[in-house]
């Protein structure tokens, strides 16, 4: 199975950590709102995603597969 | 080979951060993980901020775990008592003893309490710290509509608390020393804007003064202050800063006297030199940042667990395995701290050192101190830190100028 992006919007403060881990994946629109752009990333992405779940400071990203 | 062992000390953030790396690098040796909490790692900045509103459990606040980390050893409720970093052996405080061939120190800090005799220094005698979610339990519960609350301290955490406390329905006091409300790492125009919006809030603040007693016996029911002001209080909360875990590493020539001195790539330093296979990480780490300065600094941001836990690990790693080692610690490592803080509406967001700005190098980079504002903490010409209120968009810009500093482009040019 592919790598998996969920991020719990109901937890989501738009900290926008996670943008500066994994830009290719998450990115902050013009409000300054979240926006998951890649919801099943490359595996080559993996490490990067990874390391944005670890930097959100609330927590909110979780990776499945 | 018989298997390697890293024995982390401290099931916190940085433990948990530490470990999960060291896994990342490859290594398959057994790592075991010592805390005094009862609790795995859970996330600690909401305890002060939205924990203390409604419904808090350990299961809300815990870390997730990589899924390539969940073969490590967690000896939750087995506290680390002493050491020996000559033997290799950590002693627990029920007297069993380990060894190890790496260690990390990972074990945080606890909150500081005022020396000053007075009911006991307890939750249920209405004395409160907020560091653990132990104490955030306790303290939720005293926060009722109307409850007086006195707020020891006017750092982050005291603001923070201050706020919190102040939207649940309390009568909210704040008792500092400093002339303003966080002004050390904020500076003047900033804490003096912050303040503002407090008291727009319904917090009273009583600055420039400290605490000389505490009133009640079982219980606290008030405190005195040394422009002889009495307050009184239903809950006492002491905001005061921290004390680092560090006791148990005592006696063995490392410097202990602000966390645990290390080198830029987190070894501890014996005697002033580096010791191969002990690292520390997160709150209790200080070590030398060329990005700003070559003093060591510690720094108890969210941010630094896992920065140091990736660095410290990368280092052990490499001298666990025989490979690269003098070249991996030669290799200077420079991340940003970051912080931020929730007050009411407030987001605040910082990058970089703002408290190391002179007293003259901070300026209004963006917006309106009395909006949304991005201040720039300058020393000389460098930018060390940004501080936004709101505006993350903006501050988050500013991440990549932060901190590079003079010296540095000095020692390149050299
Ligand atoms: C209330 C609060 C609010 C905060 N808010 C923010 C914020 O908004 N933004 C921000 O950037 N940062 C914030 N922080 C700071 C951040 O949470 C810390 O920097 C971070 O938790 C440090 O992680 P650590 O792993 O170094 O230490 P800790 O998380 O303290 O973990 C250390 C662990 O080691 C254990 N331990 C201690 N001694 C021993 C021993 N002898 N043997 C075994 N275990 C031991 C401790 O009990 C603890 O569980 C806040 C902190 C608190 C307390
Ligand atoms: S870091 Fe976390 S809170 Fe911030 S934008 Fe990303 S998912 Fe949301």
């Amino acid at each position: 199975m592919g790598l998996k992006v969920v991020v719990d919007m109901n937890v989501c403060q738009d900290h926008g950590q996670c943008v500066f881990a994994a830009p290719e994946v998450f990115e902050l629109d013009d409000n300054g709102r979240l926006v998951v752009m890649v919801e099943e990333p490359d595996e080559s992405m993996r490490s990067a995603v990874e390391d944005a779940a670890d930097v959100c400071p609330v927590q909110a990203i979780t990776i499945e597969g | 080979m018989t298997s390697q062992r890293v024995v982390i000390a401290g099931a916190g953030l940085g433990g948990l951060r530490t470990a999960e790396a060291l896994r990342a690098h490859g290594f398959e040796g057994e790592i075991v993980i010592f805390g005094d909490e009862a609790h795995a790692p859970y996330n600690r900045p909401p305890l002060s901020k939205e924990a203390l509103y409604g419904e808090i459990s350990h299961e809300k606040l815990a870390f997730r775990v990589r899924s390539t980390a969940t073969d490590l050893t967690w000896r939750l409720n087995d506290p680390i008592a002493g050491s020996d970093l000559d033997a290799h052996t950590v002693t627990l405080a029920s007297g069993e003893v380990v060894s190890y061939d790496a260690l990390v120190a990972a074990t945080g800090v606890s909150a500081r309490r005022l020396p000053i005799p007075g009911p006991p220094a307890t939750a249920a005698a209405g004395r409160h710290v907020i560091r653990t979610l132990d104490d955030a339990f306790a303290l939720r519960a005293s926060l009722t509509p109307g409850a007086r609350v006195v707020v020891l301290g006017a750092g982050f955490i005291g603001c923070e608390v201050a706020a919190t406390a102040r939207q649940l329905g309390c009568e909210v006091h704040c008792v500092a020393i400093d002339s303003h409300p966080m002004i050390r790492p904020l500076g003047i125009e900033l804490a003096a804007e912050l303040q503002r919006r407090h008291e727009a809030q319904g917090v009273v603040f009583h600055l420039g003064v400290g605490l000389t007693a505490f009133e009640g016996d079982d219980r606290v029911t008030g405190v005195v202050l040394s422009d002889g002001t009495e307050l009184a209080a239903d809950v006492v909360v002491e905001a005061l800063g921290s004390r680092c875990n560090v006791e148990w590493l005592d006696g063995h020539g490392l410097d202990l006297t602000d966390g645990v001195l290390t080198d830029n790539a987190l070894r501890a330093l014996r005697d002033g030199v580096a010791l191969d296979g002990v690292a520390a990480v997160g709150d209790i780490a200080r070590y030398p940042n060329p990005r700003f300065d070559q003093r060591p600094w510690r720094v108890e941001h969210w941010s630094i667990p896992t920065d140091t836990g990736r660095r410290a690990a990368t280092v052990l790693n490499a001298y666990l395995s025989e490979t690269d080692y003098a070249d991996i610690v030669a290799t200077e490592w420079d991340a940003l701290p970051a912080f931020w803080s929730d007050q009411y509406e407030i987001r605040m967001q910082s990058y970089g050192m703002p408290g190391l700005a002179d007293a003259d190098g901070i300026r209004l980079l963006e917006g309106d101190l009395h909006g949304e504002c991005v201040m720039g903490y300058h020393r000389g010409e460098d930018l060390v830190g940004v501080v936004g209120i709101g505006m993350l968009k903006v501050v988050n810009g500013y991440r990549h100028e932060v901190g590079t500093a003079t010296w540095i482009r000095e020692r390149a040019t050299s």
